[in-house]
């Protein structure tokens, strides 16, 4: 916020002797840039080129370059199509109701409550767990017979709980992966929102009640213009990470079951390290780049929005 | 929220006049009670998020805790009968544990070291020099944290096999190290940020130079944010999953959150009880780690959010 005039509005005495400190400050960058261009920048250009070959892991034949014949296969292939249209349900699936109860989850711990040591000593639990940890607890949680959900159920009579695996259940499972989804990204959405609102001007809520503006209207014409460029940003960024997700979901289904839970990248990461595909993998990869792109716009946008607005 | 006062948006007349028939109407229906009302709403909504939070981490607990015959059970319980360490003990002789935990533990340390060396300069550089650079180390930052990860690892893979580094602990440290940069690089630059210029000015004027004034002026003040930052690299490298998983294949060399599968390859009930152990035990250090840096990292992040 205020960085930018501060770095401008100070020059130093002498403009050629900063510029010489800077020149200078070249060599500080080395250290990150070069293992940055050789193991990250290099390989995703690598990856992008990949994708119009037909590479294979271990045979002899060389790889040999084939156009957009991979995009066609691509277009072509009902199982990717499948698991895109999974994969779009699943990242909407999380990410909506997920900012919908973070906002409110963030209002609501903005107030002077008495338990909201207990909500951010609690919201470490999911944000700091390890993904692979997070599925296998929530396998505890899901199981047909040992599970304390089905015993829940039971307890409350609601019929259909004996015995039930959500995980296994064609109709089933992608809504349990998506609550488990919700569980485990709460907590930094939370924390992002509640940041957002700290930086609500408080001057503005106490004029809007001076008009005699009741929490909606105070939440409608204050908090959410205010909110709206981190909102969307957040949200952006939430819907690329859960399409791009990968451990979690493996490690409840595996993709299963009958492929109703096979995220993009699960698929992707089949037809690569299973089936030795890379050069189609990669397409796969390169595809949803596309998508990723537009939503990575919106981020932007929502920041450089929020930067104008101040 | 109260959430009674929702209707259409109208010019500014309309809202001063509604809300005004609202606030009568508050007035005749005894404030205190709606109040009350209210308060109890919103306690009971943070309750259920607190339920939400806990609730299966804590069936995680139980069970780890629970002897087979109750892990069993057809009615399951929240509290052990006859809790036992039977789980623990059994999860090691299962699986090559102790070796998974050094094996995270190496690439973790070693791979968060690294990568605070490397990005401490150029975060400096980031923040305090305006260069067509640091525009596109944002832009790269952020790009990295938006890719799908199989379109680098496939390349990756490729590039570490020619180097003979694919199922060796090397391997994955590089791609740790590379991986943990942009996260690092954006918390540091916020750190240097927060360091006043002047005193690196004033340093200036006395004559030292940028190495000299980074060394003696600016690292002394930045100690707490590069712990912080090498800590929450340590544990983005502890949790991770995907690259561990397609790099080494070895079961003495893997990390333990593969280890952690290798009790899923069997649906048995029995094995329940081991893999609720095993998996208590990989996230106490990650849980711990990040209570403590837990405030950090959020600041650091509502900086990144807020502020970039």
């Amino acid at each position: 916020m205020a960085t930018a005039p501060r770095r401008s509005g100070k020059p130093a005495a002498d403009p050629a002797a900063r510029t010489r400190r800077d020149h200078g400050a070249w060599f500080l960058v080395l250290p990150a840039l070069i293992p940055i261009l050789l193991l990250s920048v290099g390989p995703l250009l690598y990856g992008a080129g990949l994708a119009f070959t037909d590479a294979q892991s271990g045979r002899t034949r060389a790889t040999r370059f084939v156009g957009l014949l991979n995009f066609s296969d691509l277009f072509h292939d009902t199982l990717f199509w499948d698991s895109f249209r999974i994969g779009l349900g699943w990242a909407f699936g999380v990410t909506v109701p997920q900012f919908l109860l973070a906002l409110g989850l963030a209002l609501l711990l903005h107030l002077p409550l008495r338990l909201r040591w207990l909500a951010r000593a609690l919201a470490i639990i999911p944000w700091a767990m390890p993904e692979v940890v997070v599925g296998i607890m929530w396998r505890l949680v899901y199981h047909p017979d040992a599970g304390i959900l089905n015993e829940t159920l039971r307890g409350l009579g609601l019929p259909g709980a004996d015995g039930r695996d959500w995980l296994s259940g064609l109709a089933t499972a992608l809504p349990a992966v998506v609550v488990v989804g919700i569980w485990a990204g709460m907590p930094q959405t939370t924390v992002t929102l509640l940041a957002g609102l700290q930086h609500v001007p408080r001057e503005l809520h106490e004029a809007a009640a001076m008009d005699g503006a009741g929490a909606w209207r105070g939440f409608r014409a204050v908090t959410w213009p205010a909110l709206r460029p981190i909102a969307l940003s957040v949200t952006a960024l939430n819907f690329i990470w859960n399409l791009n997700s990968f451990a979690l979901v493996f490690v409840l289904t595996d993709g299963g079951p009958g492929g109703r839970t096979r995220l993009p990248m699960l698929f992707a990461y089949e037809e690569a390290f299973r089936y030795g595909q890379f050069g189609y993998a990669a397409t796969m990869g390169l595809a949803l780049v596309a998508v990723i792109s537009v939503l990575l716009a919106f981020h932007l946008a929502g920041r450089l929005k929020g930067a104008d607005d101040r | 929220m109260s959430g009674n006062e929702s209707g259409p948006t109208g010019d500014a007349s309309t809202v001063r006049r509604r809300t005004a028939t609202t606030r009568t109407r508050r007035r005749g229906v005894a404030p205190t009670a709606r109040r009350t009302a209210t308060r109890t709403g919103q306690y009971a909504a943070l309750l259920a998020y607190l339920a939400f939070l806990a609730f299966p981490f804590l069936w995680l607990l139980s069970t780890a805790f629970k002897p087979p015959r109750e892990i069993g059970s057809l009615h399951p319980t929240w509290i052990p009968e006859a809790p036992t360490l039977e789980n623990f003990r059994q999860a090691f002789a299962e699986q090559p544990l102790w070796a998974a935990a050094g094996n995270s533990l190496l690439a973790a340390a070693v791979s968060a070291l690294l990568a605070i060396a490397l990005a401490t300069p150029m975060a400096y550089v980031l923040a305090r020099c305006r260069t067509r650079l640091s525009r596109a180390a944002t832009g790269w930052v952020v790009i990295s944290q938006a890719f799908p990860l199989v379109l680098v690892i496939i390349p990756l893979f490729l590039i570490l096999k020619g180097l003979h580094l694919v199922d060796s602990r090397t391997g994955l440290i590089l791609v740790y190290v590379v991986w943990s940069l942009p996260f690092a690089l954006w918390m540091l630059t916020g750190y240097v940020r927060a360091v006043p210029a002047e005193l690196e000015e004033a340093a200036a004027v006395d004559g030292a130079g940028r190495l000299r004034t980074l060394l003696s002026v600016t690292a002394p003040l930045l100690a707490p944010g590069i712990v912080a930052t090498a800590l929450f690299a340590f544990l983005t490298a502890w949790n991770e999953f995907f690259f561990a998983l397609v790099l080494l294949k070895s079961p003495g060399k893997q990390t333990l959150p593969v280890a952690l599968t290798h009790f899923l390859g069997t649906e048995g009930v029995a094995d329940l009880g081991p893999l609720a152990a095993a998996a208590l035990l990989a996230t106490l250090p990650s849980l711990l780690l990040f209570a403590v840096i837990q405030r950090r990292i959020t600041g650091g992040m509502l900086a990144g959010a807020v502020k970039n």
